[in-house]
């Protein structure tokens, strides 16, 4: 795919000695905000617990509210996106813009898929008065009052989750605008590679608030 | 130079004499768009001292305020403003970013051979984080202020008619400066040391500007979510803390000292990293015990995530988690302890010079070790319940945060001075200073231990008569503590602005930053410098 006509990086920053040395510490710097995002994260399934295991009734309503019909498509969808983003990665570090580009197309349509998904069934919540703050909501619609407290945390935690896709979205296009521009190469994939441990990072902490919120 | 042959050739005088990072390129714009982690942390130096004065002037205020038992010039909801804007903005806008992000940026990378930090770009942004986070926070002073003391407790923060939210979104967006520094300085020091340089020859300022970056990366997002979940409670009215609606308080300071106990550690490890350079340089003796320094400060970080329960010994914690938390903080002592003794052991016969940044270095040694001490009287839970929330406490974290950290990074400031500026200070407005200092800070502080074991509370703005004769001290000593840090900013603007030219290596330290002109060229090193051996062989 040498076309010759795009400027593809060859040479490293000025303070890195090699194409090899820069790959290395940003793949390092995106493990390290990995570990960030693990922590942050960390401190919700936390409070999660503790109020579990303090409000369990509240929790057991909680869970039988949520659709796990509609959770369950979203996790499927988000493997799949799973898979082709690695795919792309694959294909990026091979060289290979064009697939790249096309796997990561369909990345991206799977995280719209999951954020209108999430939508209806957010919308869905709200109606039913399940909203537990700006008033809206309906101490009626549940038995147990710390249920509320559930929601909250449903809300908190996917509402946080749902903000990592979105940004995910935006970095996807991001690396679309390049790969377009065929940037990438053999020597030089650490965007791609970044945005793809970026994105299984998300899908991680999807795969533990599935079950955590719609299934136990 | 002495007399180590450490480095090879690690600058020859190029062909564009006089050219320095400082004037390759002229005007504001070109300084708020650098790149150039030297100019970055010249930024730093800029605004957190301007931070530092702010809060400095809260400070006085305050202590102006109790130099009587009853009202003087506050009414004691402006007292708890004043008392919280002033801890607000030492902790998370000078302490907390201070050392790391002004001399970690300058001297970190050059210690360790490197053109620049891993990600320059990212270390501006760091610095644009602290400034729109800073702007946040202080802007709510014209929206009705916040009263909660820096902690922010629930349930008070989630009820307080102050302007809590945004203090508290300024606190949220100055971590991310914080992780983002952190991250770059791990890999950092993890991917671009130069030739020679293993991890066992790097300066003892790198590995604690290492060990800080693991506390900013872990534990800063755990605060970073605490705090978005109190601003979520004031905004939208969920009640993850709200005891109304089975929400637990607690949680909050749970999770607030699982961020803030590894905090102190931020502010204070730094500091010991400045300690072991000036130490060794100003007494022209290998550290003494460079292994145990080092692996010292990495048992810091690890334990300071097992003790954050001590300051909640009296927020209804179970005496079983009382007794594992006090036992664990004792085991703090260990790593701080070999630090001190291997300084001590240092000093030891060698050849001491007494310049400005030895004072203050010798000050952070006395001051730090009684803040230490004192620490150990908190951290036992039986002694705590007695002194909790009274000046005791207040004596012993302004031994460890003022005594320690701040007094600290003046003593770096001053040794690093004319590797940054390319000039000298002025030695005897140095050392007056540095002499102010010490008197001022025990003046202050020293009645506070007494005053706080007889039982003064803390954070009252009016007192009972039988405390006056200790608040009018520490109101006097606080006057001698400002002047001499005024000394000491007036003595290090007088060096930038027509301090004496600055030869190499002033003070004949061993490390690579001395061996660089002063102040060094855009990238650091003409070549790439190699190392054949560990820093500090003076003999």
């Amino acid at each position: 795919m040498s076309t010759g006509k795009v400027d593809r990086r060859v040479e490293p920053s000025h303070h890195f000695d090699s194409m090899i040395q820069e790959h290395d510490a940003g793949k390092q710097g995106v493990w390290l905000f990995m570990a960030t995002e693990l922590m942050m994260f960390g401190a919700l399934f936390a409070g999660y617990f503790i109020y579990r295991t303090k409000y369990f009734d509240a929790w057991v309503e909680g869970g039988s509210l949520l659709d796990w019909r509609l959770g369950a498509f979203n996790t499927i969808v988000l493997l799949l996106s799973s898979f082709t983003m690695a795919q792309a990665v694959t294909d990026s570090m091979q060289g290979h813009n064009k697939k790249a580009f096309r796997n990561v197309i369909i990345t991206t349509a799977c995280a719209f898929i999951f954020m209108i998904v999430k939508y209806f069934e957010y919308s869905g919540k709200i109606h039913h008065g399940l909203f537990p703050g700006l008033g809206m909501w309906n101490p009626e619609a549940v038995e147990v009052a710390q249920t509320k407290l559930f929601m909250t945390f449903y809300f908190v935690m996917t509402g946080l989750h749902g903000i990592h896709i979105l940004v995910g979205i935006g970095l996807m296009v991001w690396l679309m605008k390049r790969l377009k521009n065929d940037e990438f190469s053999k020597e030089y994939y650490t965007s791609v590679e970044g945005v793809g441990l970026y994105w299984h990072i998300v899908d991680i902490i999807w795969i533990f608030l599935f079950p955590l919120m719609y299934l136990i | 130079m002495a007399e180590t042959k450490t480095v090879d050739n690690a600058h020859a005088h190029g062909s564009q004499e006089g050219v320095n990072y400082l004037n390759e390129t002229s005007g504001l714009w070109s300084w708020l768009t650098t790149v150039d982690h030297k100019r970055i942390g010249v930024m730093y130096i800029y605004t957190i001292i301007a931070f530092f004065v702010v809060g400095g002037l809260f400070a006085l205020a305050l202590r102006l305020e109790l130099l009587t038992a009853e009202k003087l010039f506050m009414t004691a909801d402006v007292y708890n403003q004043v008392m919280t804007f002033h801890g607000s903005i030492m902790v998370f806008m000078v302490i907390v970013p201070g050392v790391p992000a002004m001399l970690g940026n300058f001297m970190m990378p050059i210690m360790i051979g490197a053109k620049d930090v891993a990600f320059p770009k990212l270390n501006l942004a760091s610095w644009y984080c602290l400034i729109i986070g800073a702007v946040i926070a202080v802007a709510s002073l014209f929206f009705g202020g916040v009263d909660t003391g820096w902690t922010f407790y629930t349930p008070y923060s989630a009820q307080s008619a102050t302007a809590v939210a945004m203090v508290v979104f300024g606190a949220f967006v100055m971590g991310f400066s914080s992780i983002l520094t952190g991250l770059n300085f791990i890999v950092t020091i993890h991917k671009l040391r130069c030739k020679g340089m293993t991890m066992m020859r790097m300066p003892l300022f790198v590995w604690s500007i290492y060990a800080t970056a693991i506390l900013q990366v872990i534990a800063t997002p755990v605060l970073g979510i605490t705090l978005l979940l109190l601003v979520a409670e004031r905004i939208f009215g969920v009640g993850v803390f709200d005891p109304a609606l089975g929400g637990d308080p607690v949680l909050f300071q749970h999770f607030f000292w699982f961020y803030s106990h590894p905090a102190v550690y931020i502010m204070i490890v730094p500091a010991f990293g400045i300690v072991s350079e000036i130490i060794s340089t100003f007494s022209q003796k290998t550290i003494f015990g460079y292994k145990a320094i080092a692996f010292s400060s990495m048992a810091i970080t690890f334990l300071s995530f097992l003790v954050w329960g001590h300051h909640m010994f009296v927020s209804g914690q179970s005496p079983v988690a009382g007794t594992i938390f006090t036992v664990l903080t004792m085991l703090v002592g260990v790593p701080t302890a070999i630090k001190l003794f291997n300084w001590v052991a240092t000093l030891y016969k060698g050849q001491i010079t007494l310049s400005t940044p030895m004072l203050y270095a010798l000050s952070f040694l006395c001051l730090f070790t009684i803040g230490g001490l004192t620490g150990l009287f908190l951290g036992a839970f039986a002694v705590d319940v007695h002194l909790h929330d009274t000046y005791f406490v207040v004596a012993h974290f302004h031994y460890v945060m003022l005594g320690g950290a701040i007094v600290a990074m003046f003593g770096g400031l001053f040794y690093w001075m004319p590797k940054i500026s390319g000039k000298m200070y002025d030695e005897l407005l140095g050392k007056v200073s540095a002499v102010l200092v010490f008197i001022g800070f025990n003046v202050t502080f020293l009645p506070q231990f007494v005053m706080g074991s007889l039982g003064m509370p803390r954070r009252y703005a009016t007192y009972d008569g039988i405390y006056s004769g200790y608040h009018v001290l520490s109101t006097i000593g606080s006057w001698v503590l400002a002047l001499g840090f005024g000394v000491a900013i007036y003595a290090l603007i007088k060096a930038a602005i027509k301090g004496e030219k600055a030869p190499e290596d002033p003070f004949k330290g061993t490390t690579l930053e001395w061996t660089i002109p002063s102040p060094p060229i855009h990238t650091n090193f003409e070549t790439s410098p190699k190392v054949s051996g560990r820093p500090y062989e003076y003999r």
